[in-house]
């Protein structure tokens, strides 16, 4: 049998929040964190969680596991689990709407912050904005964030300064227009940039890239946006 | 664009080229001092005024005496926006630090070239 501790919290009938034991029956087998929730939601069907693809697809059951964030329809109990107990909690840092449920936000407004839309003023072509295979690899790395918040939820800098740091996920989406052939507004991306919040908050302890279930790296592209606002600007 | 007006350069870029550069000239003038204390055992008064006497090291202690405001500024800066949220208390801190800085600065000064 699998122990497994939920934060549990209603706002409509909890005072305040709360840690409820389950035991789960896996038989044995190295199923998924997601696969236990569905188990414990067969025990209590008010207990509230978001999952969409169940294939780390999708990026909604971002959650704290153990201690780590990360996606549970991709994460094997083998993974997490520690004497046989496992510890599942929000994501830290955002409001909790209910259980494992938190107000996504902050973390949105963030991201439509960096204008996350390619923006051209040259006259469009007629078929396409056409770009070499070269200029294409640049974005790799980049593209893939599927804005789990993982990452962001991880990052202390963004705990304290939500409202101010932009965050690992949209910074990473920053810089993947930044390095994008295709795109002309460069400058005033990085106008928007050279404060001392949003992008220099971050001190590069690597949360975000130690948790990124897609295995991309936000550091790097923070350094490298930190790079194209001093070229800029020397 | 988030706006700030107690940060030491008044941009993050600044301020983050401000904190590498003065973090290296830190870094010699600790390694030029710790080498200097290991290479003379038996320091005495009269050695230790005469490297200070000399121009270029009056020069570099200054230099370090600024960048340590600089660095101290943006550093202590930085941790009170991260942890002092009630904005009266947040201005309160940042300018005693600022002003603790600007006198250790003016006495290090006099330090040097007093006496």
């Amino acid at each position: 049998m699998l122990q497994v501790s939920i934060y549990r919290y209603n706002p409509e009938t909890d005072s305040a929040p709360y840690m409820q034991e389950f035991q789960v029956d896996t038989q044995g087998r190295d199923v998924m964190v997601l696969d236990v929730l569905h188990m414990v939601k067969e025990q209590d069907n008010g207990m509230a969680y978001r999952r969409s693809c169940r294939e780390g697809v999708c990026g909604s059951d971002g959650m704290n596991m153990n201690g780590k964030n990360g996606l549970a329809c991709i994460t094997p109990l083998s993974e997490v689990v520690k004497d046989g107990k496992l510890t599942l909690r929000p994501l830290p840092g955002l409001p909790v709407i209910r259980d494992l449920v938190v107000d996504m936000g902050l973390f949105y407004k963030q991201y439509e912050r960096i204008q996350p839309y390619l923006q051209n003023d040259t006259p469009a072509p007629a078929i396409e904005r056409l770009q070499s295979p070269e200029d294409r690899d640049k974005l790799d790395g980049l593209y893939e964030c599927i804005l789990c918040a993982c990452c962001s939820t991880s990052c202390p800098s963004f705990w304290w300064n939500p409202d101010k740091f932009v965050g690992p996920a949209g910074l990473l989406q920053s810089y993947r227009f930044l390095a994008d052939s295709r795109d002309t507004a460069t400058r005033d991306r990085l106008a928007e940039l050279e404060d001392p919040f949003s992008v220099f908050r971050c001190r590069g302890i690597m949360n975000c890239v130690a948790v990124c279930p897609k295995g991309l790296n936000p550091t790097r592209a923070i350094g490298k946006i930190r790079d194209m606002l001093l070229a800029n600007a020397t | 664009m988030v706006t700030n007006i107690t940060n030491f350069g008044r941009s993050g870029l600044s301020d983050w080229l401000v904190q590498r550069v003065s973090a290296v000239i830190l870094a010699l003038y600790t390694v030029f001092i710790v080498l200097y204390l290991l290479l003379n055992p038996g320091l005495d008064y009269a050695t230790w005024s005469g490297l200070f006497a000399q121009t270029w090291m009056r020069i570099f202690s200054l230099l370090a005496f600024v960048s340590l405001a600089a660095h101290a500024w943006v550093g202590l800066w930085t941790v009170t926006t991260d942890y002092l949220k009630p904005t009266g208390l947040r201005v309160g801190a940042q300018t005693a630090i600022i002003l603790a800085i600007f006198v250790f600065l003016v006495w290090g000064i006099q330090i040097l070239w007093g006496a």
